[in-house]
């Protein structure tokens, strides 16, 4: 489903090269887990995957489902069904979620040559899924993100991500900000969309989450480059001795 | 008709000059409506167009921007509309004709021809000043308009919506609006134009909020991408009055609005909120003043600018605190979001404070749209046209929201929007 090829990039404002030689592939049906110290590249990563241009693709190739997604814009992956979580989301004054989230998905549809929801259908789709998610419809009045807590804030990611129904989720420090309840909660609707015809890339810090949303492949970044690979019990040992020994391996 | 002008008259100004001397026998009015009149002509003669050397004219050459004027066209096509709020009552002066009729219960209304032909309008017909170029345009050859008075204690229960429909040609349009005691009211008035090939209207509300007074008044401007809009809305502010001005520019070519107060009643409060969007080639100016003359009155500005293209804004805003005006709390914000690098806008707020206790400030910034928001919106599978017609409603529509009046909203919403997809 994603396959990165000795991907480079780098800030467009200052040339500053972050990512160097990544490669990472992850099958459809898969969840793969990114694990990797402070400053590695992980967030980087997930915005490069997205399309934001405040990063420039040097050398390598991202392919999605076969083919390669540089060429195309933020909106345009969004729409063909990738999806970035945001360790910290926007908030927008002024944009009311309700119409943002209409918006949204209409706008998806569109690009995909699908019909625009009724109103009621997509009032209906939202209230079930933020019932699901335990978000309180009042929170939902409110412009996006504007004074929603850290916790509620990551919610309503996941919540955007239940109502788009992306092929690949991509969810950078979700778990960050959530309490024990919340963790669960949102870990339920991570599983909720693991399918056969999807793919979750899940990048944490914590095995906490990884109890919750287990992997399949967990994936250590440092540097800017993939520098050990393996299965579930790779994040164990991290946990139980920290990134010290692979990155001592791989140097 | 004798002083002299600095230097020789522009194409403009000397059509202006010709139409006054045909129309001569042709305009409304008795004799003392007449002699105001030559007054105010004389007075355009000898200062001919302000320049920017008038100061209240600095940021707007009309000398220079109004380059040619569109001759008089009694025959130009143009047809009322439907109001901009489904269930408005409806006053329409279409072509330059007034309709004084079907005014709603409350309301005593006459067309302003009326008032020019038995005289009662001479005493309104001064200038402001010297450089009060719209009032002396306007005053020299305004044909009609409607005089309304709201009875003391009385409410509109709909929005009366004074349409005003331009076809080619010109108009010059008088409102003098008398709001009674305590009466509550809320009106639209609306400029339209179909015309295609530039009209120049000039148009003057004058309106008299007495004590206790609640009034919304929505000025809401769509002329044509090729008409001249000179627009002055003066008004009077009594004790424990309330008024909300809400202005909008959405249309023309070479604008500008004037908007003059006096607060001089105490315990009362002003909100003056405006929308100016911009594109193309156009200019277009706001211009404010307001006297807070008594204690213990409240007034805040709010504008809200967006300029595309190479379009060119203007907004002076100018508030003066008289020096009994103890416990004025006035504020005035003005924020522009430019969208292109050669898009322009002259900000000038200013505050005469004479009184010691008071409240006041003013505050002008310009931004950029945010690129992280456009980049989240985007993310989102929103493409960059929408994202930032979004973007651009929110910078706007937080001030659209504070009229409340949900159908209100949603068709000053409809307007904007409408604006912003012929324009983004
Ligand atoms: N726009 C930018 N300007 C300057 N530095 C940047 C920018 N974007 C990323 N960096 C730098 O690139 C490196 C990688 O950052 P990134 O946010 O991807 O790390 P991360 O692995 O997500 O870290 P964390 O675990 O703390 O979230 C950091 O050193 C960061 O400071
Ligand atoms: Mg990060």
């Amino acid at each position: 489903m994603l396959e990165i090829k000795n991907l480079h990039a780098r800030i467009a404002e200052d040339g500053t090269e972050i990512i160097r030689g990544l490669n990472l592939t992850v099958k459809a049906g898969e969840v793969a887990a990114i694990m990797g110290p402070n400053g590695s590249g992980k967030s980087t990563l997930s915005y490069i995957l997205s399309g934001r241009e405040d990063y420039e693709v040097t050398e390598g190739d991202i392919l999605y489902n076969g083919e390669s997604i540089l060429e195309l814009d933020a909106s345009e992956r969004a729409a063909k069904g990738i999806f970035l979580a945001f360790q910290y989301p926007v908030e927008i004054p002024g944009v009311a979620t309700m119409q943002f989230l209409k918006v949204a998905m209409n706008e998806q549809r569109k690009y995909r040559g699908e019909e625009e929801l009724s109103t009621p259908d997509f009032m209906r789709r939202v209230k079930e899924a933020a019932a699901e998610l335990k978000i309180a419809p009042d929170m939902l009045k409110r412009p996006l993100n504007v004074g929603f807590s850290g916790g509620e804030k990551k919610r309503a990611e996941v919540l955007q991500m239940a109502l788009l129904q992306p092929k690949l989720c991509v969810l950078d420090e979700t778990d960050s900000g959530l309490d024990i309840d919340a963790l669960k909660i949102v870990a339920d609707g991570v599983n909720a969309l693991r399918s056969p015809d999807r793919a979750v890339i899940v990048i944490t810090h914590y095995q906490r989450l990884l109890d919750y949303i287990v992997p399949d492949t967990v994936h250590v970044l440092y540097k800017g480059q993939v520098i050990k690979s393996g299965p579930k019990e790779l994040a164990h040992e991290l946990e139980a001795n920290g990134y010290a020994d692979i990155i001592g391996a791989a140097a | 008709m004798t002083a002299h002008t600095a230097s020789p008259m522009t194409a403009a100004e000397t059509a202006l000059m010709d139409a006054y001397t045909q129309q001569l026998g042709d305009l409304p009015g008795d004799g003392a409506v007449l002699s105001a009149r030559d007054t105010l002509i004389s007075e355009l003669k000898a200062s001919g167009l302000p320049t920017r050397r008038v100061e209240a004219w600095h940021y707007t050459d009309l000398r220079a921007l109004l380059r040619s004027i569109p001759a008089f066209d009694a025959t130009a096509f143009a047809r009322g509309v439907e109001p901009l709020v489904a269930g408005s009552a409806v006053l329409r002066v279409v072509g330059g004709h007034a309709d004084g009729s079907n005014a709603p219960e409350g309301l005593t209304v006459t067309t302003y021809a009326q008032s020019l032909l038995s005289g009662t309008a001479a005493g309104d017909l001064a200038a402001r000043g010297n450089d009060d170029a719209i009032g002396q345009l306007n005053g020299s050859f305004v044909r009609d308009g409607l005089e309304i008075s709201l009875a003391d204690d009385s409410a509109l229960a709909q929005p009366l919506e004074l349409q005003i429909v331009q076809g080619a040609g010109q108009s010059h349009l008088r409102f003098p609006v008398t709001f009674g005691m305590r009466s509550r009211a809320t009106v639209i008035e609306r400029h339209l134009s179909q015309s295609e090939t530039g009209a120049l209207v000039s148009s003057v509300s004058d309106l008299i909020i007495e004590d206790g007074a609640d009034v919304t008044w929505i000025l809401v401007q769509e002329q044509g991408a090729a008409d001249t809009h000179l627009g002055q809305l003066n008004f009077e502010l009594g004790a424990d009055a309330q008024f909300r001005l809400f202005v909008i520019n959405a249309g023309g070519k070479l604008v500008r609005q004037e908007v003059h107060g006096v607060v001089n009643g105490e315990g009362s409060d002003f909100k003056l909120r405006a929308v100016n969007l911009m594109g193309g080639e156009s200019h277009t100016d706001l211009t404010f003043t307001l006297g807070h003359d008594v204690p213990n009155t409240t007034s805040t500005e709010i504008i809200r600018n967006v300029v595309f293209d190479r379009a060119r804004g203007v907004f002076q805003g100018q508030i003066r605190v008289a020096q009994d005006a103890q416990k004025t709390d006035a504020k005035m914000a003005c924020n522009t979001l430019l969208l292109s690098d050669e898009a322009d806008f002259s900000a000038k707020p200013e505050l005469e404070i004479f009184a010691d206790d008071v409240q006041c400030g003013h505050g002008a910034t310009v931004i950029d749209l945010n690129p992280t928001h456009l980049y989240y919106l985007q993310a989102r599978g929103i493409p960059e046209k929408r994202a930032r017609q979004m973007l651009i409603n929110a910078f706007v529509d937080e001030v659209v929201e504070e009229l409340e009046d949900e159908a209100l909203v949603a068709a000053l919403e409809g307007i904007i929007e409408g604006w912003l997809d012929s324009h983004a």
